[in-house]
């Protein structure tokens, strides 16, 4: 079949449209270079797509889709579009012995439509950890020189907090938090009394208006997309001024399939899959980043084999698909019998929590290396299908008395979620599965992945913190539901906590890494990776924040490299 | 809530001449008022709701079971009226691990209950009914009788869909009393919490 080809060269092509791709179509455009930015997956249209203060009984499933299938899962009726552990016709594959779970989003903006929004700055030890404790490796970079670019992207994207002066949780710039719900004025009093830190969360969401976009009107649904564009997403905050400077061309329904290098060693065009039609396609550019998730990015690079690259592109040292990392993580609960006597009252927020534990034991000698820190939330949040199964499985029986029983309990939960800094080791990775492909005819990847000790004990760490906070404030604990051989303390499956990091990991040497203190591959110099890829570590720090922070420091470099005609090809 | 629909009426005319989109309790009375004007044409709405999944008799008894699980009261209706037997024929009609459950459950309890008193579930007196739900209603009573297996699991799946169709239900959500859903322009934050 005959690929057709763009004539045209652009001066950067960007593959990804999520944190890192939004930020470099953003930065890049802004800079004046003009950038194709491709995206696997279709346009977001709020008004269209977003189903923000749907009610549960408007939607024939209340939620719970087709087949009740997402049924007490993360991605359900309500969720921003296009985000799932499985897609149709794109699969992966977890080595015997393995279980590794991939969510992937397919739409532009990637899962900055469906994040969290927690936006935390890694600490200047984070960067610094072999020094520190002797595992691992050392970031080339260092916090000071990341500090500027947390500072612009905070600017831009707005996010809340307080200025704490807690050394493993370095301040940034805040707009106002919002004040804490009830829930958390029972978690915090706990906290205070057994010294553990309980401070305002750090949220990509607006609680003042900023750049152009309205506050939040607190409706606690962030996960569902907003339509005033009040929280943080890639589509809704850094696509629209790349598009408005009039540079950007974005081609959706383009799955990356190859990075074509030219004789020179530079790579020349990426060859992608119109998913509309099925044909083969490619754009030109002069430089390339590659801002696909770090996985996705780790799979384009290793398909990308060529004569001069028989191991796949930027990978003449082998790191590529290894060191793998996602965050540790492992949920307990509790049962506040001080809120059965709450009155009715709006208990919704932001969506996510208003307060959070940074991680506290930073000044002593624990178990295990590294550390965590504690999202929590519940309260009277609105009803979704699966809310009620734990309770009905506790009360049993049926009538008046479990229908009272259900309402004098409504509210009265709080979950909390350790969230962990994982040791790179030799047993997680992902590769290229010898025999299966995608739909479109690429390659998939295959994952492995072991928890090593440290990340067993940090999960015991959690419950047992967890139980003591639980309990001193006068609650019932309940540990981890995951709890069995497999999930030792409640740890989840790899991949689980959707934070997967280190696949084409930056370093000074070549030979140990696969991209520089710029996010720049050692082996060919006009192609980046600025996605999670190219973390050293994955400190216990939700990445999101970093991504766009180094991706902005990237693209600065790149804009000066350009200046001085250094682009490349 | 003790507002009248005149009052929430009037308050909503108001507001708009006030030209304020975001007060906050306004909105709540704009969205008790869309609830109650919804409730108001499903009640109308009489018409009858032809099962997608479970036979006549079948969707009678998962009727009659829904009621039983969650009964109206003086507080709120029932799991009936907040459209539970819908939702569970709907999600039963397209997951063949939910038709063997439920329509499988339904047969089995029909079974049982014609073993021991000679009729189907819905054919068998109040109390003969209400004899046979205790015993598959709690998991202790497999310790006594390992035959009620089936009909436990059945019944245990059928209380937490019942429990779904109920509270995401315009009704359950109000006899939960979850407010929100709504725009605020300030979060009020946490009123008094009682000491535990």
């Amino acid at each position: 079949m005959q690929v057709k080809r763009t004539p045209k060269t652009y001066e950067v092509c960007i593959i990804g449209s999520g944190a890192a791709g939004g930020t470099a179509a953003k930065v890049l455009t802004e800079g004046g270079l003009t950038v194709a930015l491709l995206e696997a997956g279709p346009s977001v249209d709020p008004d269209r797509d977003y189903k923000e203060h749907v009610w549960p009984y408007d939607l024939p499933h209340r939620g719970g889709d087709i087949a009740g299938r997402a049924r007490r899962e993360l991605n359900d009726e309500f969720m921003a579009p296009n985000g799932a552990w499985e897609i149709e016709g794109e699969p992966y594959v977890s080595a015997p012995g393995s279980k590794f779970r991939w969510f992937r989003s397919r739409i532009v903006g990637g899962r900055t439509n469906h994040w969290g929004r927690i936006a935390l700055r890694m600490a200047p030890v984070d960067f610094k950890v072999r020094s520190h404790d002797g595992m691992g490796d050392d970031w080339p970079i260092s916090y000071e020189d990341v500090a500027p670019y947390y500072d612009k992207v905070e600017s831009y994207i707005g996010v809340f907090g307080t200025r704490e002066n807690i050394p493993s949780a370095p301040d940034g710039i805040f707009l106002p938090p919002p004040k804490p719900r009830c829930t958390e004025t029972i978690i915090k009093k706990s906290c205070d009394h057994l010294n553990i830190l309980c401070i305002p969360s750090r949220l990509a969401i607006l609680t003042k208006p900023l750049n152009g976009r309205p506050a939040c009107h607190y409706c606690a649904q962030c996960g569902r997309g907003c339509k005033t564009a009040s929280n943080f997403s890639s589509s809704q905050a850094m696509i629209p001024p790349a598009e408005k400077t009039g540079r950007l061309t974005l081609i959706t329904g383009a799955m990356a399939r190859e990075l074509v290098v030219g004789k020179d060693g530079k790579v020349t065009a990426v060859s992608y899959i119109d998913k509309a039609t099925g044909e083969e396609r490619r754009v030109n550019a002069r430089a390339f980043i590659v801002a696909a998730s770090a996985c996705e990015s780790a799979r384009l690079l290793l398909n990308s084999r060529s004569t001069l690259f028989p191991d796949g592109l930027a990978n003449s040292s082998g790191v590529v698909g290894h060191y793998l990392m996602d965050t540790v993580g492992s949920d307990a609960g509790g049962y506040f019998p001080q809120l059965e006597n709450m009155p009715a009252h709006n208990h919704d927020g932001v969506g996510g929590m208003h307060m959070y534990l940074p991680w506290w034991k930073f000044d002593r000698r624990n178990d295990f290396l590294r550390g965590y820190h504690t999202e929590f939330g519940g309260g009277r949040g609105l009803p979704r299908v699966g809310d009620y199964d734990d309770l009905c499985d506790q009360v049993e029986g049926y009538g008046i008395s479990l229908k009272r029983e259900c309402k004098k309990k409504y509210g009265t939960y709080i979950g909390l979620a350790g969230r962990g800094e994982m040791i790179p080791n030799e047993n997680c990775y992902c590769e290229i599965d010898p025999t299966a492909v995608d739909q479109w005819g690429i390659p998939v990847l295959r994952f492995y992945w072991k928890w090593s000790d440290n990340e067993i004990k940090m999960a015991k760490d959690m419950q047992d913190t967890y139980r003591a906070i639980v309990e001193a404030a006068g609650g019932t604990f309940i540990p981890s539901t995951l709890e069995n051989a497999a999930h030792p303390h409640g740890i989840a499956d790899g991949g689980v906590i959707i934070h997967e990091v280190g696949t084409a990991r930056m370093g000074e040497r070549p030979k140990t890494s696969a991209v520089n203190g710029f996010c720049q591959a050692h082996d060919v110099k006009n192609l980046f990776v600025t996605d999670g890829a190219c973390f050293v570590t994955n400190a216990d720090k939700n990445p999101t924040l970093t991504i766009m922070a180094l991706t902005w420091r990237a693209c600065d470099y790149l804009l000066d490299e350009a200046k001085k005609g250094n682009l490349g090809a | 809530m003790t507002f009248s629909r005149r009052d929430i009426l009037k308050s909503l005319s108001m507001t708009a001449a006030a030209g304020s989109v975001l007060r906050v309790i306004p909105l709540e009375a704009a969205q008790y008022a869309h609830r109650m004007v919804k409730a108001e044409k499903a009640a109308a709405d009489t018409h009858a709701y032809p099962p997608k999944f479970f036979s006549a008799h079948a969707y009678k008894t998962l009727q009659s079971l829904c009621n039983t699980v969650i009964p109206a009261d003086e507080e709120s209706k029932g799991a009936v009226e907040a459209g539970a037997p819908e939702f569970i024929d709907l999600l039963t009609s397209e997951n063949k691990d939910y038709q063997l459950t439920l329509g499988g459950g339904i047969m089995w309890l029909d079974n049982t209950c014609r073993d021991r008193y000679g009729k189907v579930y819905l054919d068998c007196a109040a109390e003969q009914q209400k004899e046979i739900l205790d015993l598959i209603a709690y998991r202790k009573n497999l310790k006594t009788d390992s035959s009620l297996g089936q009909g436990i699991e059945f019944f245990s799946f059928l209380r937490k869909l019942t429990a779904d169709g109920f509270f995401t239900s315009e009704i359950g959500i109000d006899y939960l009393g979850y407010i929100g859903n709504t725009y605020l322009q300030e979060f009020p934050g946490c009123p008094p919490v009682p000491e535990p």
